[in-house]
């Protein structure tokens, strides 16, 4: 662990970025340590990365200036950063799908014959030693796309670690590993430091930043709001810190009254994007009026089984009932028309169509149904009035309903959907990755808007890379791995420690 | 842990792969030899043809291969043929001098390889409509500046390679060609080398499969693809040249035919492999090549239009029946934005 | 337009309309001027007079009555053409086929129009004109399915099909529907198939417009249209949304066949009287040039196809007064494409902003999506 007079390996001196519609970061100052583990907290949209950026060279900052080992530097492009010592894990891995770990490794930093002639050889024994001497367990000849994210994450470090780097930027690092995986991580990380090197460990999770960190600091609304000591900070007083009020970090909610199944999964069976089997023989039973939890590290058959459940990828074998009826062969249309309600993944590919207005998006599966389309004919003067309602009760933050999607903040796109598959009869309700990427207030929102459903009698399936998610919110959690179901618990059995263990494919706990 | 099932099954298909080429290519070289003992004159002038007919085809899919490779469609390959056959033409005829009229051509199509890497890179223009800019720009300067009655000194002209001229069949196929025939084939295996061996092969691959990794290990992405767009508009400028001073020896008003596109499916069909795209471009060859064997053996009762659609025909084929089996570079296509 | 988002600034109704009006022409404006300006310097190399050159394409397509007919005549089958590439960007295709399923259209409509004995004038003349516009929409539906089922890309498939319609026309007018004579072509289709015209102007060219508007509200008042802007802009998110995308696609490809093969029908029935090989070669490229300086917007592409067609029909008085070879409006044509399309050039000349609802992408690579 780094002295208080170490020396001041890094430091950012008044960073200011301003993009088209916001500041990303407003006078930013801050300074690392050698050898220290600096975590910098903030919810999400409060300029964590945008200020990783400009350290690493990807972004230009329009004022202020940063300091390299004594020496002020301009960042022109990443190349600049890596060569005074800067490593960085990005949140989303840069790493080339179909090349292997050896050619990930070595790019832009080649080890080279005569006529730039690749030694792959070479590269791949200084990653063997790299990988022997921090103990980060890789093979140089496998093909990254065949890895698991958390030995994709350690080719990433590996990268960083093969150019030199002392200066370690890790961007949520954690957000795609178990809790066991993320102690392993923080392991490697201590011992690293131990070495001499300095990191800086950005995340959003307070539990994490108390277990890891030397110094903390808060980052919020583009601004550093203070810096605290591990030892003397709670997670009450980082929460607050980190959102500028109260934050309760528990939802409040009364136990379910389950009624009858309303969706029965028998022997599922679905391939991914390559062909391969992502889900494989998965059984569950979800009940009217009850939160099933899918805990899982992402990549293990979730995207697919949704995909599958909501009629967007076809299945490789099995069945599935909605309300007893036998969907296994029904398009999306007549899915939704059942009654389910879809909160899809990723918002911006396959939730909203951007250049559409907001209104034609809060019809987007409705379009063709009186009262908002008569004989062929769109009727836009209702799609308008019924959207302007929509927008005021689900607190959409917009000038007009008549503004693209693409206008809306990430909170508000997600307001937008949530909106739009909460304003019909539903008996299901599929949300997956409901609060990604949005800030607190609006993550509060959407958690109380599946409470008051599941109240209501909905069956809710919510599909959740964030276990502390999973564990606030479901009634019963079932643990996914390797495209099946591990176990189902009800929450009361469910802990932390046990969920993580199944979620790294333990059938012990 | 993997399935085993679905293992087996890629192992199979992958030996399928495997063995079914090895299997054509065995059956092909046995009715070469076949038809040689039948008749020599016919078989060497139809693969001598084959040869020739590939050229334009494997260079067009070169250029598209290294623009695509590094992320960036190039659907203008055809103006991009055309302008440089054009201005090779002219300043052959200008100057008397081929060399002069080769040069002038291949700087040609590198400049419009400049042009189309500034529409996609710097202006991030879709690059579907920057290529059909080059295009529909190629056929109106080309008609615009065409005059009639030019002449140049003669086409490019065979050099046989010695001894190696003499040898039976391989000889009179592939050692008695114009200059340009030799150069494409240069250039399929130097390519194919630099882009699988090579520090730019690799960083070429990493900007068409994923931009951002290679640009945040301090690769610049812009500055990769403009120079492999235009060293690929060189090559279409290459291909330009060929027909008109090395095959035709004159220039006509859109005589590239759409080989340009043509290219495009070469490079599918060869996926994204310079190899790969120069076995396609022999098969399109080939039915080039029988195309005018037919229509002037005039031996068949078919007429001359529907022989004629036989190399457009193919290429729909080729891509109906490869893409989407074959991975292109994940990047292809998108502009790449640095903040 | 439809679906423009409410502006912050004028609140008055006539300043609301012109500056939505100006944001909708301001690039194609600049474009022209730029491609003019460019095109007169080319002009200047090669010593001739651009002012001359330019005054005389203006007196040949507007100077007199006879010669704005046909500059309206010229501008017909571009405004189809034009509509054939416009309706098939909303659904995010890049019809390059125009040209062959035009020629489709042609020659259909002129068998038809010479074959069919006995029928009475307007239906006679409707069965041909239809029966060639939905032969340019069948040939129009073969890239679209192939597209859908196999993956393989329009733009290549497209262009490789005008080949192969050049080759079957040209066989068709040599050979089972050629006229008696040497020359190949079809027979003169007969005046009860014949398109008239009402004084100077062709009527061919008032069902093109019509076809024009008819287009414009099918794609944003009904919810066909809305499927088809959908599936445009975001193919997943139109799937999730329960539209069938191939379907969509390949209906696309049907109706973009369709207008553009009854360009190539009225270009027959009312101009040419008859199908023989070279028939309008290049309408396919105009189509494009029109559609994106129309803005993919099916009542732009009006003024946009009157404007090529002005500069088609003023040409050979150019050529003529000016002593300038005609073809400078194909590099003229191929710099306003450019300069459309290279908006962020105008933009940047006008310092505006591009929105979001501008954006049409085309290349996403060659694979399935």
């Amino acid at each position: 662990m780094a002295e208080k007079g170490s020396p001041i390996v890094l430091e950012a001196r008044g960073l200011t970025k301003r993009f088209p519609s916001v500041i990303a970061n407003d006078q930013v100052d801050l300074f690392l340590r050698r050898g220290e583990i600096l975590a910098l907290l903030g919810e999400n949209g409060a300029g964590k990365s945008t200020l990783m950026n400009m350290l690493y060279g990807l972004y230009h900052p329009d004022e202020g200036e940063i300091w390299i080992k004594g020496e002020k530097i301009a960042l022109k492009s990443p190349g600049d950063a890596i060569a005074r010592g800067v490593g960085m894990v990005h949140q989303h891995f840069q790493l080339v799908p179909v090349m292997t770990v050896a050619e990930n490794v070595m790019l832009g930093s080649e080890t080279t014959r005569r006529w730039g002639m690749l030694d792959a050889r070479a590269a791949a024994r200084r990653i063997r030693n790299l990988s022997q001497q921090y103990g980060l367990q890789v093979d140089p000849e496998a093909v990254v796309e065949d890895l698991p994210v958390g030995a994709q994450q350690r080719v990433e470090i590996i990268k960083a670690l093969y150019r030199q780097a002392d200066i370690l930027i890790l961007d949520e690092p954690t957000a795609v590993l178990t809790p066991q995986e993320a102690n392993e991580l923080f392991r490697i990380m201590r011992d690293l430091t131990a070495r001499g090197v300095s990191i800086i460990f950005i995340t959003h999770k307070l539990k994490e930043v108390l277990a890891v960190a030397d110094r903390i600091g808060v980052l919020r609304r583009g601004r550093v709001v203070g810096t605290t000591d591990p030892k003397t900070a709670t997670e009450a007083s980082l929460a607050e810190m980190m959102v500028g009020r109260q934050v309760l970090l528990r939802v409040e909610k009364d136990d379910a009254k389950p009624g009858r199944p309303i969706l029965q999964l028998n022997d599922l069976r679905v391939n991914d994007d390559r062909g391969h089997q992502a889900v494989k023989g998965l059984s569950l039973e979800l009940y009217a009026g009850e939160i099933l939890g899918v805990a899982g590290v992402e990549g293990n058959g979730q995207r697919e089984l949704v995909e599958a459940l909501t009629g967007l990828r076809p299945l490789a074998g099995g069945t599935v009932l909605i309300d007893g009826q036998d969907t296994t062969h029904f398009t999306p249309r007549q899915i939704t028309e059942l009654g389910v309600a879809h909160i899809p993944e990723d918002r911006e590919k396959h939730g909203l169509v951007m250049p559409h207005p907001i209104s034609d998006n809060m019809v987007l599966n409705r379009y063709y149904q009186p009262p908002y389309a008569r004989h062929g004919v769109m009727q836009q003067e209702k799609i308008i009035a019924d959207g302007e309602k929509l927008v005021q009760k689900f607190d959409v933050r917009t000038p007009s309903v008549r503004n693209t999607a693409s206008s809306l903040s990430g909170g508000n796109k997600q307001k937008v959907i949530v909106a739009r598959e909460f304003s019909h009869p539903t008996k299901l309700l599929i949300a997956a990755q409901p609060t990604r990427g949005i800030d607190v207030g609006s993550i509060e929102f959407i958690h109380k808007q599946l409470i008051t459903q599941r109240d209501d009698g909905v069956a809710v399936l919510l599909v959740s890379a964030e276990l502390d998610e999973i564990l606030s919110l479901a009634d019963r959690v079932a643990v996914l791995f390797d495209g099946r179901v591990v176990k189902q618990l009800p929450i009361e059995e469910a802990t932390r420690e046990r969920v993580g263990l199944l979620m790294a494919g333990s059938t012990e706990a | 842990m993997q399935a085993a099932g679905g293992l087996d099954k890629q192992f199979n298909k992958a030996m399928l792969w495997y063995w079914g080429r090895r299997g054509v290519a065995l059956a092909l070289v046995l009715l070469i030899f076949y038809s040689y003992w039948q008749n020599p004159q016919l078989t060497t002038g139809m693969l001598n043809a084959m040869l020739r007919q590939s050229t334009p085809l494997v260079l067009g899919a070169l250029c598209g291969m290294l623009g695509e490779r590094s992320g960036i469609i190039n659907i203008g390959i055809e103006g991009q043929m055309l302008l440089a056959a054009f201005v090779g033409f002219m300043v052959a005829a200008t100057t008397r001098s081929l060399i002069a009229g080769v040069v002038a051509g291949v700087l040609m199509g590198a400049i419009l390889g400049l042009f189309l890497a500034f529409m996609a890179v710097s202006l991030k223009m879709d690059q579907i409509i920057g290529g059909t800019v080059i295009n529909i720009l190629a056929l109106g300067l080309t008609s615009f500046f065409y005059q009639a009655n030019q002449t140049i000194p003669g086409k490019l002209p065979i050099i046989s390679l010695g001894p190696l001229a003499d040898i039976p069949l391989i000889g009179s196929v592939l050692f008695r060609n114009p200059p340009i025939t030799y150069l494409a084939l240069i250039l399929v295996f130097v390519v194919h080398y630099a882009l699988f061996y090579t520090r730019w092969g690799l960083r070429t691959r990493a900007v068409g499969e994923h931009p951002r990794a290679a640009d945040t290990v301090g690769i610049n992405v812009y500055r990769l693809r403009y120079m492999n767009v235009i060293i690929g508009g060189a090559m279409a400028g290459v291909a330009g040249v060929f027909l008109s001073l090395e095959s035709v020896g004159s220039f006509e008003r859109a005589m590239t035919n759409g080989r340009g596109f043509v290219a495009l499916a070469v490079m599918i069909f060869g996926r994204w492999t310079p190899l790969g795209a120069w076995g396609a471009a022999l098969l399109f060859g080939f039915a080039n090549a029988l195309q005018t064997q037919l229509q002037f053996g005039g031996s068949l009762q078919i007429p001359y239009q529907f022989i004629g659609m036989l190399p457009y025909v193919l290429t729909i084929v080729v891509l109906a029946g490869f893409v989407g089996r074959s991975r292109p570079p994940a990047a292809v296509g998108q502009p790449y934005e640095t903040e | 337009m439809a679906n423009e988002p409410a502006s912050s600034a004028p609140t008055n109704p006539l300043l609301v309309f012109l500056s939505r009006l100006w944001r909708s022409i301001n690039v194609p404006l600049i474009a022209i001027l730029l491609a003019l300006t460019i095109g007169g310097l080319i002009l200047i190399l090669s010593s001739a007079n651009p002012f001359a050159a330019y005054f005389a394409l203006f007196k040949g397509a507007f100077g007199s009555l006879t010669s704005f007919g046909r500059t309206l005549e010229k501008a017909t089958p571009l405004i189809l053409g034009g509509l054939a590439v416009a309706f098939a960007f909303k659904a995010g295709l890049f019809n390059i086929g125009g040209q062959g399923q035009l020629v489709f259209g042609a020659i259909v409509s002129a068998y038809l129009g010479y074959s069919l004995t006995g029928l009475p004038f307007p239906l006679h003349m409707l069965i041909a004109l239809l029966g060639g516009a939905l032969v340019g929409g069948l040939y129009g539906a073969i890239p679209g399915a192939l597209k859908t089922y196999t993956g393989a890309h329009e733009v290549i498939t497209t262009i490789m099909l005008n080949f192969i319609a050049l080759n079957i026309t040209d066989y068709l007018s040599n050979g089972p529907w050629k006229d008696t004579g040497i020359v190949a072509r079809t027979p003169a289709v007969l005046s009860s198939a014949a398109i008239p015209r009402i004084g100077q102007i062709p009527f061919g060219f008032f069902v093109a417009v019509l076809i024009a508007v008819l287009t414009w509200y099918l794609l944003y008042r009904t919810t066909i249209g809305f499927e088809i802007r959908t599936v445009g802009f975001n193919p997943h998110a139109a799937k999730y949304a329960g539209i069938k995308v191939s379907r969509t696609v390949i209906l696309t490809m049907i109706i973009s066949g369709f207008m553009a093969g009854m360009g190539g029908a009225i270009e027959t029935l009312g101009v040419v009287g008859r199908y023989q090989p070279g028939f309008n070669a290049g309408l396919g490229f105009d189509g494009i040039t029109i559609a994106l300086l129309a803005q993919t917007n099916p009542l732009g592409v009006i003024p946009a196809a009157i404007l090529v067609g002005a500069m088609q029909a003023g040409s050979s008085q150019m050529q003529f007064d000016a002593r300038v070879p005609s073809q400078i409006i194909d590099v003229i044509q191929a710099l306003i494409l450019f300069f459309v399309s290279a908006d962020a050039i105008v933009r940047w000349i006008l310092r505006s902003r591009k929105t979001d609802e501008d954006k049409v992408t085309l290349s996403t690579g060659w694979g399935k999506s």
